[in-house]
């Protein structure tokens, strides 16, 4: 199991290669993130992120998809979800047209229309068993979002999954992945997911970024826009994040998604740094509650002296966790 | 796994895995599942890079965001010099001994055969009763009624859907019976969307000022966790937010309260109702936890600092939730009117205002929260 990198192809020595490989998909990896990817891949275990909304939990399984070169087959949980809809299900009705056609051409071996009838044609593959079929030598990156949305009944059916990557199939017989699929699954923390479950993962949780990191990805994401105009965005939404300083605080601190959405509408509106008037007219790009709205409406003028008077003096934005001394 | 690979030189297994008895004293539950994953990813990795060490343990052994300042603060006791004393570890929650004061048997100045023989109409004495006065046996008497009415689960309709008399037209089973048919799809099949269970949740006020009732309410609290598994959140509200759902889930109800007890750092404290149900909705609310559920709310309202910010969350919970229940026990009181601040500011994003102060109004409450009922008494939302 630990070769399994060099039988994927892939040339992963150690976490920073990792890093350099997501780079070059346009995703800025931390430590943190980085070595969660590397420990995955090297010890075949599925990665559990949680994080805050916006902090890029789904971006990186699509850049891991890109780096390791697999597809990515994304299964999005919901409450009732079940088996059916996350592995597999016979099309009835194109075998009753089968059977139909059959019937019209004058084949009438019941035993041989039978087994005509459960073919792998007519088996609809959902998530779980299109990442088995992955035929390689690249593993799919199996995205299972959402998991805490699912109810209890399914975590144990996907505990069961996890554990051998294995599907049976009562009138095809087992699937088997030729390749083990790399598994991502995030969560919000709606419900706490079953102990069992996180103890087969990697458990990863996703803090923001700090400020130099988010400068840089809001710069890699929107190469047009000018450095004065990054570092400004990335300074306040620092400072919305920041508990400290935020006062009364809003219902929904915006994260690296709204962050990189802002600056984009701020580019596109010509500005080269952040003032008043432009910022005022393209906050629905940064919050998306009518009372963080007005919120940030009220302290904007705070919140771009603060910006002003730090330019120069780098990153006052503290990191919101991660790393040791 | 990888466990052919030699023990890493230079650092020392054995030193290394020093680190799990010591993380296991700061409250990080690293087991032996973990322990052995932490070992393959310190195989997989550079041990003499503090920075792999630290990422593989904490990949490895922690699975809650709790446990991550407890790991950081104990990574860098034991790797950053003070090595392994044990004692210099990260505060962990020291357990309250006396939470729930000795239940006083039978004070009641009659001997116990009489007692035995009232039991059969000891329900309708306890109805008249305040809960804050009960003895033990009346206590299991609270929480069996309470069980039995928690056997009634509040439901939801769901996107799903399953076989059923009414509905829309299920091609796939009408198919499938059809072909039993000679293929002709005789009898038409229907399928309707299925309900599930609808969650709810309840805070319970552990401020000084509720400390007569928060012990009846938390009973409830176990009551309607273990008759809808799965489906119920508690959380404790005073000064700091606390998450007892695991607590409740004990089957014994002494056991489930002298471990909530345990857990409730501040017990009979103060109150900062706005903030912290502004810390429930930021941290659990709004994710998904609130979003159409039941969500009631045990206190008296009592708000120290401005009510304004406990107006605006409340407003920002009646946007999530189903339906917004609120107990106060104090409404029971004749002369009581909802005037003190805070209060006055949530009354407008209740649907339920029930009181909760006797057994009888328990039954009340618990009806409002499994049928979704409106309470007697109860103000509909503005």
């Amino acid at each position: 199991m630990s070769d399994v990198i060099e039988s994927r192809g892939l040339a992963v020595p150690a976490p920073a290669d990792l890093a350099a490989l997501l780079d070059a998909q346009d995703y800025l990896a931390d430590d943190g993130v980085a070595t969660a990817c590397f420990l995955a891949l090297r010890m075949g275990r599925p990665l559990f992120l949680e994080g805050d909304a916006g902090v890029g939990k789904t971006e990186l399984a699509k850049a891991l998809a890109a780096a390791v070169g697999g597809p990515l087959i994304r299964l999005q949980c919901y409450e009732g979800i079940d088996a059916a809809q996350a592995l597999y299900d016979w099309d009835y009705p194109r075998q009753l047209l089968h059977l139909r056609a059959a019937q019209a051409a004058g084949a009438d071996g019941v035993a041989e229309l039978e087994a005509g009838l459960y073919d792998r044609r007519f088996l609809l593959a959902r998530p779980l068993l299109r990442a088995l079929e992955t035929s390689g030598p690249a593993p799919s990156v199996l995205l299972i979002d959402e998991i805490d949305r699912a109810d209890d009944e399914f975590e144990a059916f996907l505990l069961e999954f996890l554990a051998d990557f294995t599907i049976s199939i009562p009138e095809l017989g087992t699937v088997r992945a030729a390749v083990p699929p790399l598994v991502v699954l995030t969560s919000n923390r709606t419900r706490e997911v079953h102990d069992a479950l996180k103890r087969r993962c990697l458990y990863h949780w996703m803090p923001h970024p700090d400020f130099h990191r988010e400068v840089a990805i809001i710069r890699r994401r929107l190469p047009e826009a000018t450095e004065r105009l990054v570092r400004d965005v990335a300074r306040v939404t620092q400072r919305l994040r920041d508990p400290a300083a935020a006062g009364p605080g809003l219902l929904k601190p915006p994260g690296v998604a709204e962050s990189i959405d802002w600056a984009a509408a701020l580019v596109a509106l010509g500005a080269r740094g952040l003032d008043r008037e432009r910022a005022a007219r393209t906050l629905g790009a940064l919050v998306k509650h009518r009372e963080d709205h007005d919120e940030v409406r009220r302290r904007l003028d705070d919140l771009l002296a603060g910006a002003a008077s730090a330019t120069g003096a780098d990153g006052n934005g503290a990191p919101a966790g991660g790393d040791p001394g | 796994m990888t466990s052919t690979a030699p023990p890493p030189a230079g650092t020392g297994l054995d030193a290394l895995l020093g680190f799990l008895p010591a993380l296991r004293a700061a409250g990080v539950p690293a087991g032996g599942d973990r322990a052995r994953a932490f070992v393959a990813a310190l195989d997989a990795l550079d041990v003499a890079d503090p920075r792999q060490v630290y990422w593989a343990g904490r990949l490895t052994l922690c699975s809650l965001p709790a446990d991550l300042p407890r790991y950081d603060a104990c990574f860098a006791a034991y790797f950053g010099g003070q090595h392994a004393t044990g004692t210099a570890v990260p505060p962990v929650p020291q357990p309250r001994p006396a939470a729930w004061p000795p239940e006083t048997s039978g004070d009641t100045g009659e001997p116990p055969d009489t007692r035995r023989a009232r039991a059969a109409s000891d329900t309708e004495v306890l109805r008249s009763r305040n809960l804050a006065a009960l003895t033990d046996e009346e206590r299991a008497e609270v929480a069996r009624l309470l069980g039995l009415l928690a056997a009634h689960r509040p439901r939801r309709r769901t996107r799903r859907t399953a076989p059923a008399r009414h509905g829309r037209l299920d091609w796939v089973r009408t198919a499938r019976t059809g072909l039993r048919d000679g293929g002709e799809p005789l009898r038409l099949l229907r399928r309707d969307r299925t309900t599930r269970p609808r969650r709810v949740v309840l805070l319970v006020d552990v401020s000084g000022s509720m400390a007569p009732y928060a012990d009846a309410l938390l009973r409830l609290a176990h009551a309607v966790t273990r008759g809808h598994p799965g489906h119920t959140e508690v959380f404790s509200i005073g000064t700091r937010l606390t998450r007892l759902t695991r607590e409740m889930r004990v089957r014994d109800p002494g056991a489930a309260l002298a471990a909530a007890g345990a857990a409730i750092p501040d017990w009979s404290g103060g109150t900062r109702l706005g903030g912290e149900l502004r810390e429930f909705l930021d941290h659990y609310g709004q994710r998904g936890m609130a979003r159409g559920a039941v969500v009631v709310i045990a206190s008296d309202g009592w708000e120290r600092g401005s009510a304004a910010p406990l107006g605006r969350q409340m407003a920002r919970l009646s946007r999530l939730a189903h339906r917004v229940v609120w107990v106060n026990p104090h409404k029971a009181q004749p002369e009581y009117r909802p005037l003190t601040g805070g209060m006055r500011a949530a009354l407008p994003h209740i649907d339920d205002f029930v009181s909760g102060h006797s057994l009888e109004a328990l039954e009340e409450l618990a009806t409002v929260v499994i049928g979704g009922g409106r309470g007697r008494g109860g103000t509909p939302r503005a």
